[in-house]
């Protein structure tokens, strides 16, 4: 079903992470993603690994929703961990058929789809204990210095917060036209290529003219109560850098320089 | 003064053909502070479209529209209008824009750039006012129908709006929905006073209202007190609009020669009628 | 033979924390050539419970008949029992998707793989159900209609898969008082001319009270109430748990039977109860109790 999707949910709680100022999760997520191409030593994923689990479960979020994360990628990580499991060349520890199954291609495979997994979980970290709301506060907090560039920062943040907030609704729309469709006898799941693609039309058009009647309503109702752009707006909630932001930078930054020095160590 | 005056506005929509379709024609209204006034027509009659010109979401083609004395089409004013008059719409899902409750209320002031901490005492103010304190942090696709139009009431009520215009707010809701919603305008009517304009389908809420007004093929067709409308229970019908059961029961007794007054209107007037 | 519910159990998103059961042990059996009406609050299950009808849904536990034959599977058997029901949603227009009302109406029947003239004829004699005009409408295209006449053609798009039973879920939600009087008044004419079965999910309970035979109350997944109009509307304390109101008629001769008034309360249409009214005042002798 449609509406068991988790992707960008957000699992509301008072965990430090929870507390933390959004510009702060956000530049930290970015840093450590660096950190998982750069410090690509076993050590480095040890150490990365280890603050994953332990952010994961400081989080108060059922982990069960980390894994869930990972569903929607897992036979691209399959996918991966095979291609380099039998294309790495090296010592060879199985055969069959035209593959060869090297160790030096189980470490790499292995290796690889770690990185992945380590991505999709930091992100699920930080969307699952960010409201949209302050996510999108957040990034357009950092985007705005960019505005003398002509990056537009407020009009892509209400794009995103709308976006977001139509989530839930959409899919919701979505899965109700697929099982009218499926009642007058549409199928969605045989046939060749060119076939699924027709067969989504009986979705796409209905969900289209819905969005562009959904859009035009609340683009009215924003009118109606005063939306004129980010000029001279204010905002409920300021953001402020606390505390546990600043711990949490520090940790970081200690971190990296650990994973630096197994690096430098060949660790 | 009225607080909403509106003389001899029509508005047309441009069609493709360049033909022009009089949506409002030759509409004239005035509508007094603190007064709580029903809209009842078909589609099509032209209630909508009237009620987008009420805070300049439309402007009349000619005629006028004035709201608190300022002309919806004087630019000045634009933003002082929209913030004296609130609009709450048909389809809950179409006006909440935040994925937080809180933060939608939050919406409307933050557009007219008032302080944060005034923003989070508006805001909690409004949330309280209908009822919706315990929700503030909830995500709106978890929200009823009823709820999600409480907290769209709620977010014309941070603005400080003076009129709230509803337009079929309980169209798309059930019955504990509708009832959520028409209470809680009545209370915000009764204890603050706002003035409250409601477009609806059905004639139970219209005959909660003070003054019921009828459109038909975008004029004013009729305009009175409820009793007044509802007792002409075949010129309502003949428009294609109900009128409260007990008014029709108490028409058809009168048809078959009982002795009944003409104002009946709620199932308490009929049972006092017919057991005096 | 009819459409059987047996111990049916539905649990959305089950094993994360949104699990949620929305059914729990229902069994149902529809008649047929009956017309049932299913009434409950929004989360009462109704809407879960219609989407078992026509395999839309399988059951979590429990099974879903029509003839004897279970809605889940594979097998042929499995996709003409499904095919036996046809299903309107709630908000139907909204899943209006081609250029021209016959083309959307037509859409059923060609994914039946029918004839050429066979789908044209389904398609006229829906359009003529739903008394939109043939030559009128047929090359409109849809969304140029008002919404009155695109539910209809929703329905015609039903109508064309020429179902044993059809499943209304809330039909007349957003129609003004005229288009819902018109769609009614059709509703009621397929089941006595085609005698379709039918099933309808309202919170209406006017319209309940004056279509069904039969009528079911749904709360928190379960059926409270599975009576005749005559008896279900008075079971006061069931649909004070479920959180409905009696129709209007039923409320206001009841009323007047607290102030003394001699008078049946079980009339579902205003004439019926203006005729019992006139009735007991005649009975008394004047107009007073």
């Amino acid at each position: 079903m449609l509406t068991d999707i988790t992707i960008g949910q957000f699992f509301p709680g008072t965990s430090a992470l929870h507390r933390m100022d959004p510009r702060a999760k956000l530049l930290l997520l970015l840093v450590l993603m660096a950190a998982i191409f750069v410090f690509d030593t076993p050590g480095g994923y040890a150490a990365l690994t280890c603050l994953a689990i332990a952010l994961a479960v400081s989080s108060g979020v059922p982990l069960s929703m980390y894994l869930r994360s990972l569903r929607p990628l897992w036979w691209i990580l399959a996918f991966t961990f095979l291609i380099h499991l039998c294309a790495t060349p090296g010592e060879v520890f199985f055969h069959i058929w035209i593959f060869d199954m090297t160790k030096e291609g189980l470490a790499r495979g292995f290796f690889l789809c770690l990185r992945l997994a380590l991505l999709i979980v930091f992100s699920s970290l930080l969307t699952f204990t960010t409201s949209p709301l302050s996510l999108t506060d957040g990034m357009e907090r950092l985007l705005r210095p960019l505005k003398v560039v002509g990056v537009p920062a407020h009009e892509l943040a209400m794009m995103m917060t709308i976006a977001l907030r139509f989530v839930p609704t959409l899919i919701e729309e979505t899965d109700t036209i697929m099982k009218a469709q499926q009642s007058r006898g549409a199928d969605f799941s045989t046939g060749n290529a060119l076939k699924r693609v027709r067969h989504l039309i009986p979705i796409l058009v209905p969900l289209f003219i819905s969005s562009f009647r959904r859009a035009d309503e609340l683009a009215t109702a924003m009118e109606a109560r005063c939306y004129r752009g980010g000029e001279g707006r204010t905002r409920m909630k300021e953001l402020h850098v606390g505390g546990v932001d600043y711990a949490a930078a520090g940790a970081t930054a200690l971190l990296l320089a650990a994973m630096g020095a197994m690096k430098a160590a060949g660790v | 003064m009225a607080f909403i005056e509106i003389e001899d506005l029509c508005f047309a929509y441009p069609s493709e053909r360049g033909e022009r379709r009089m949506a409002l024609d030759h509409v004239s209204l005035s509508v007094e502070e603190g007064e709580f006034v029903a809209v009842l027509g078909t589609n099509g009659s032209g209630k909508s479209t009237l009620a987008k010109h009420l805070n300049a979401i439309l402007l009349p083609t000619s005629g006028v529209c004035r709201v608190a004395g300022m002309d919806t089409r004087d630019g000045a004013h634009l933003w002082d209008v929209r913030q004296t008059v609130g609009m709450v719409f048909q389809n809950p899902d179409n006006q909440i824009i935040a994925a937080i409750v809180e933060d939608d209320v939050a919406f409307g002031p933050e557009n007219l750039g008032v302080p944060s901490d005034e923003i989070r005492r508006r805001v909690d103010d409004a949330l309280a006012a209908v009822g919706m304190t315990a929700f503030h942090g909830f995500a709106p696709h978890l929200l009823s129908g009823g709820q999600k139009q409480r907290v769209a009431i709620a977010g014309t009520l941070a603005m400080q709006t003076k009129c709230l215009v509803l337009d079929e707010p309980t169209a798309m809701l059930d019955p504990v929905g509708r009832k959520e919603v028409l209470d809680t305008v009545r209370r915000l009517h009764r204890e603050s006073g706002i003035t409250v304009i409601y477009i609806t389908h059905f004639m139970e809420e219209a005959a909660a209202a003070q003054r019921v007004v009828v459109m038909e093929d975008g004029k004013v067709v009729e305009d009175g007190s409820p009793k007044e409308i509802f007792s002409r229970v075949d010129a309502m019908r003949k428009r294609g609009l109900d009128v409260p059961l007990a008014a029709e029961i108490a028409w058809r007794l009168r048809k078959q020669g009982i002795r009944l007054p003409e104002d009946i209107v709620t199932d308490e007037e009929l049972a006092v009628a017919l057991c005096r | 033979m009819p459409i059987e519910l047996k111990g049916v159990t539905y649990t959305y998103m089950k094993g994360t924390p949104f699990e949620r059961t929305a059914l729990k042990d229902v069994s149902l059996t529809i008649a047929d050539g009956s017309l049932t009406a299913i009434a409950g609050h929004t989360g009462s299950g109704k809407s879960t419970l219609v989407q078992h009808l026509n395999g839309i849904l399988h059951p979590t536990k429990g099974e879903a008949l029509v003839d004897g034959v279970s809605l889940e599977g594979k097998g042929k058997e499995n996709l003409l029992a499904r095919r036996k029901v046809g299903m309107v949603f709630q908000y139907p227009e909204q899943q209006l998707f081609e250029e021209t009302v016959a083309a959307d109406i037509a859409f059923g029947p060609k994914n039946l793989e029918l004839s050429e003239e066979e789908i044209n004829r389904r398609v006229r004699s829906a359009m003529e159900f739903v008394q939109l005009d043939y030559e009128t409408y047929k090359d409109v295209s849809p969304f140029r209609l008002s919404g009155g006449q695109m539910r209809r053609v929703a329905i015609a798009g039903v109508l064309a898969l020429e179902p044993s039973y059809l499943v209304l879920d809330e039909p007349t939600a957003g129609l003004d008082p005229q288009a819902r009087e018109e769609l009614l008044r059709r509703i009621a004419e397929l089941h006595r001319k085609k005698k379709l079965t039918i099933i309808f999910v309202s919170h209406n309970m006017e319209d309940i009270a004056r279509m069904a035979e039969r009528v079911v109350f749904m709360h928190d997944g379960r059926i409270l109430v599975d009576a005749p109009p005559s008896e279900a509307f008075f079971a006061d304390e069931e649909m004070r748990e479920a959180g409905l109101a009696a129709p209007p008629t039923v409320a206001l001769l009841s009323r007047l039977r607290e102030a003394g008034l001699p008078v049946e309360a079980d009339a579902f249409t205003a004439d019926e109860a203006a005729k019992r009214i006139a009735k007991a005042i005649r009975k008394k002798g004047g107009a007073s109790c």
